[in-house]
């Protein structure tokens, strides 16, 4: 992974930035000692490493902004960092960068349940909105797999999703507004208690940005009042062709779960493995469905699923009965990767989507691509929206394998595209599906990205090396290549 | 005389955009053009018509999309999407009557304005619905954006860009959005003799509650009185709205539930299917202000909730003044007879005292469209931001300039 050249002069005037840091961001806020920098040194993404220039950890927007100015006039890049979960390398460190940590911005500022929203800082952990309001009846609805440590600030960035997206949207529909810091040092209150924007949708565009475009230095989000009652099936299939027939036929009949997972074989055998959940091991594909709400309604939707299940041919349907039920179902799927992770010394994970109707095909070619790369593959897969996390399962001790693991990882996203899919559902572009970017975009489509990059961070100093496979200046994109100074007639037609 | 260009391929499109950038030919884009009184008028000497880019393409309702040519009328989209039992859950206006115009206008269009109906608050806005996208920027050059599946962070997502930018950053041809299961049965608990403060607290129960709420309107009773919906019109006085959607045991079971958590705050009725339907097609089309002989100024403001019986209070003493609320207090629609102004020196105090909002003039004459800011004025970065943004996509101001804000 080619990251940019680091600029050797700021390298060499590490000492001299780090005390002119130390004058906006006093105490322990700047961090130079080796030792201290090491656990910044990648993020969830761990194949990647680089030790940052310089950890700084400021307390206050003022002190962010004041940061960034400074960054700014000198010509210092800076890499956002929240929880440094992110699984695509979104906070890699850069060897002449700054990492600007928001740990320190860790209090829930205002919860109003009348307007519905919490206002927080950027280093809450997602799940700790939820905790916070849950006496209350009230939850946070986005919810990621490492939603104990991962941060409201990065999930703003990442436009994080979870296992129940599809019924209550990612983190862009459950945001109400932002405060952002520019790289101009500038502090913007985008959106608020109110809906929707004046002008254009900038909460919108910079959820899901990367941390290319900006610092969140707080957060507006939704709060929901938390749904009456939840039951789950467990559903086992003999072909991964007839779960997926399964999914089509509950949405068919207007059903929107509140989760619905699918497992295959080998991610069943080792979450069962693991955790002993009751899953049946003699299936292909496992599905669980997941109904919330009145429980008038999710006693009736229960009933039509089981009936939809049993028609596309499940050979196995547990039904929750009870709370303790409902969670073991969901401990095995919880406990997938670390499951994997168990069967195998590494593993990687994937997040592609792909329409749905396409995963028997996907599946099978996997299976073909898994014995060309001599590698092993089990899936998990957010069935409802076509969300695919394949986990390759590699022995970074072995050489070659890890590269072998990421060409395979590749192969699947390709595929993914190929079908009609995206790159990733979930976690991000990053530095891991960076290069991979020219498969769903062509160069104008990624222009007219940069551009956007462009009004936000024209000298490229906010996170550099992510998401766009090739840096162009801002002042090559904005150059205009006129074609045509005629108005093409008579091709055109003209009333 | 405005000359039309009407493209018929997106290679067309191309070419159109290609030279009018060359020789600073600004266009109105036009589907339909249901949508030409809103914004701020546009006076070009071309207008880019993309009445071609029509058709539904894709739809496959297991998998939840539909895509479509931009100016795929409104009506054929929710016709093919009835046909298989689904909807677009953010419930667009159709404010065909509102603005005297013959139809809900293009899918693109109501994309590009962003307008959702009564179930934004549940279901979010136009822009949580809008999966993907063809266009041409300003600058003359195809691009796309998102996907046809329904979970992609893949890049920047200009989809949220495009929503509401009124076509001032790209003319698009084709649209992909996601499309719902709709409710089997829907009701609405109504809740009379309830004024502006004390109805939207009871809205605020009622959303705060697990009822799934999809709709929270209050209306004074001027309004009320003005509905087609008997129930409503007859009892003279002002009333509290909330409607459950969804499947039939689960909405009775929801009803009442609603019903027994606003028993304390008076009598309460119920508005079963059909008239359920009429009542909140009346609040999403904005009927009450859409009567043939009114044409007062018509105003969209957001605020949060809790603002909303001040902001109503606050701009009560303007002549003609009447508003209702939609979005749980979230959305008022504002009806004042200032032809001139606009009275918006009052209604954007009033805005402004809430900390937290914008206000639209909706309905005005093109002179009073052209002489006070349409869109809520930007804070200076923030309108720096948006010039910025927009140079990226159409530096010499092709595409609708003007059209949100001057210069832009």
């Amino acid at each position: 992974m080619e990251m940019p050249a680091p600029d050797k002069g700021v390298i060499a005037r590490r000492a001299a930035i780090a005390e002119e840091l130390r004058a906006i961001v006093p105490g322990e806020g700047v961090i130079v000692d080796e030792d201290e920098l090491r656990p910044y040194e990648s993020d969830g993404l761990t194949a990647y490493r680089t030790l940052p220039l310089i950890v700084c950890l400021p307390e206050t927007v003022e002190q962010v902004a004041a940061v960034m100015r400074y960054c700014k006039a000198h010509g210092i890049k800076i890499v956002p960092r929240g929880a440094g979960t992110s699984l695509s390398g979104g906070s890699l460190p850069l060897a002449d960068g700054i990492i600007l940590g928001l740990g320190k911005f860790n209090r829930i500022l205002e919860v109003d349940y009348d307007n519905r929203c919490a206002r927080v800082q950027p280093g809450v952990t997602n799940l700790a909105i939820t905790t916070a309001v849950q006496a209350d009846g009230f939850y946070y609805a986005p919810d990621p797999s490492s939603q104990i440590a991962c941060s409201i600030g990065g999930n703003v960035a990442e436009n994080s999703g979870g296992v129940h997206c599809l019924k209550y949207g990612l983190t862009t529909n459950n945001l109400l507004g932002i405060e952002l810091v520019t790289m101009d040092g500038e502090i913007l209150r985008i959106g608020g208690k109110h809906l929707d924007s004046a002008g254009y949708d900038l909460l919108g565009l910079l959820t899901g940005s990367e941390g290319l475009l900006g610092v969140v230095t707080e957060v507006t989000v939704r709060l929901l009042p938390k749904p009456s009652s939840a039951r789950a099936l467990l559903v086992g299939f003999p072909t991964s062709e007839a779960a997926g027939d399964c999914v089509a036929g509950i949405i068919a009949d207007g059903i929107i779960p509140g989760g619905m997972e699918m497992m295959d074989r080998p991610a069943i055998k080792a979450a069962e493995a693991f955790v002993q959940a009751g899953y049946p091991l003699d299936v292909e594909a496992l599905l669980i469905v997941e109904l919330d709400g009145p429980e008038a309604e999710v006693d009736h939707l229960i009933e039509r699923v089981r009936a939809i299940a049993e028609e596309k041919g499940a050979v196995s349907v547990r039904v929750s009965e009870s709370e303790e039920e409902r969670a073991r179902f969901w401990a095995g799927r919880k406990a997938a990767f670390p499951a994997i992770g168990r069967i195998s010394p590494d593993y990687y994970c994937m997040d592609g989507t792909i329409p749905r109707g396409q995963l028997p095909l996907v599946l099978r070619r996997m299976r073909e691509l898994s014995e060309h790369h001599g590698l092993g593959v089990a899936n998990v897969f957010h069935a409802g929206d076509g969300n695919l996390h394949p986990l390759i399962m590699y022995d970074a001790n072995k050489p070659g394998e890890l590269e072998r693991a990421e060409e395979f990882g590749g192969d699947i996203l390709k595929l993914c595209v190929e079908v009609g899919g995206v790159l990733t559902g979930e976690h991000g572009v990053g530095v891991e599906k960076r290069d991979l970017m020219g498969t769903m975009f062509n160069a104008d489509d990624l222009a007219q990205q940069q551009r956007v990059k462009c009004a936000f961070d024209p000298d490229g100093l906010l996170n550099p090396g992510k998401v766009f496979p090739i840096l162009h200046r801002c002042a090559e994109l904005g150059r205009m290549h006129i074609h045509r100074g005629q108005l093409p007639f008579p091709d055109l037609p003209r009333f | 005389m405005t000359q039309a260009l009407k493209p018929e391929t997106p290679a067309q499109l191309l070419d159109a955009i290609a030279w009018a950038n060359s020789d600073r030919k600004p266009l109105e884009l036009v589907g339909t053009g249901t949508k030409r009184g809103l914004g701020r008028p546009m006076q070009t000497a071309f207008t880019l018509d993309l009445s071609a880019f029509t058709g539904i393409s894709l739809h496959e309702p297991a998998e939840l999309v539909l895509s479509a040519g931009a100016a795929t009328p409104m009506a054929e989209v929710e016709a093919a999407l009835e046909a298989a039992g689904q909807e677009l859950a953010f419930e667009p206006p159709d404010f065909s009557a509102l603005l005297r115009v013959p139809g809900m206008g293009t899918l693109g269009g109501v994309l590009a304005a962003n307008l959702s109906g009564p179930r934004r608050i549940k279901q979010g806005a136009a822009r949580d619905h809008f999966l993907g996208f063809e266009a041409v920027s300003g600058r003359g050059q195809a691009f796309k954006s998102g996907g046809r599946v329904v979970k992609n962070v893949t890049g920047y997502d200009l989809c949220k860009l495009m929503a509401g930018s009124w076509g001032t950053l790209g003319a698009m041809h084709g649209v992909t959005v996601k499309v719902l299961p709709r409710g089997a049965k829907t009701r609405t608990v109504l809740l009379f003799d309830v004024d502006a403060a004390a109805g939207i607290a009871a809205l605020t129960d009622g959303l705060n509650s697990p009822c799934e709420v999809s709709g929270a309107a209050w209306l004074p009773a001027s309004v009320a009185a003005r509905s087609g919906v008997d129930m409503v019109a007859r009892e003279g006085a002002p009333v509290a709205a909330l409607r459950v959607e969804g499947f039939g045991p689960s909405v009775e079971a929801r009803c009442g539930m609603l019903r027994a958590l606003l028993k304390d705050r008076g009598a309460t009725e119920e508005l079963h299917s059909h008239r359920s339907h009429a009542f909140w097609r009346e609040v999403r089309d904005v009927a009450p202000f859409a009567g043939a002989d009114d044409d007062r100024i018509v105003w969209r403001i957001s605020v949060p909730p809790t603002e909303a019986a001040r902001v109503i209070a606050a701009t009560a003493g303007i002549k003609g003044a009447e508003a209702y609320c939609d979005w749980g207090g979230g959305l008022i629609w504002l009806a004042v007879d200032a032809p001139r102004t606009g009275a918006d020196g009052l209604v954007r105090d009033a805005v402004a005292t809430t900390g937290s909002g914008w206000a639209q003039l909706f309905r005005g004459g093109d002179a009073l469209r052209a002489a006070i800011p349409v869109f809520q004025p930007e804070p200076a970065p923030v309108a720096a931001l948006t010039r910025r943004i927009k140079d990226g996509f159409d530096p010499n101001r092709v595409l609708n300039p003007g059209r949100m804000n001057e210069g832009v």
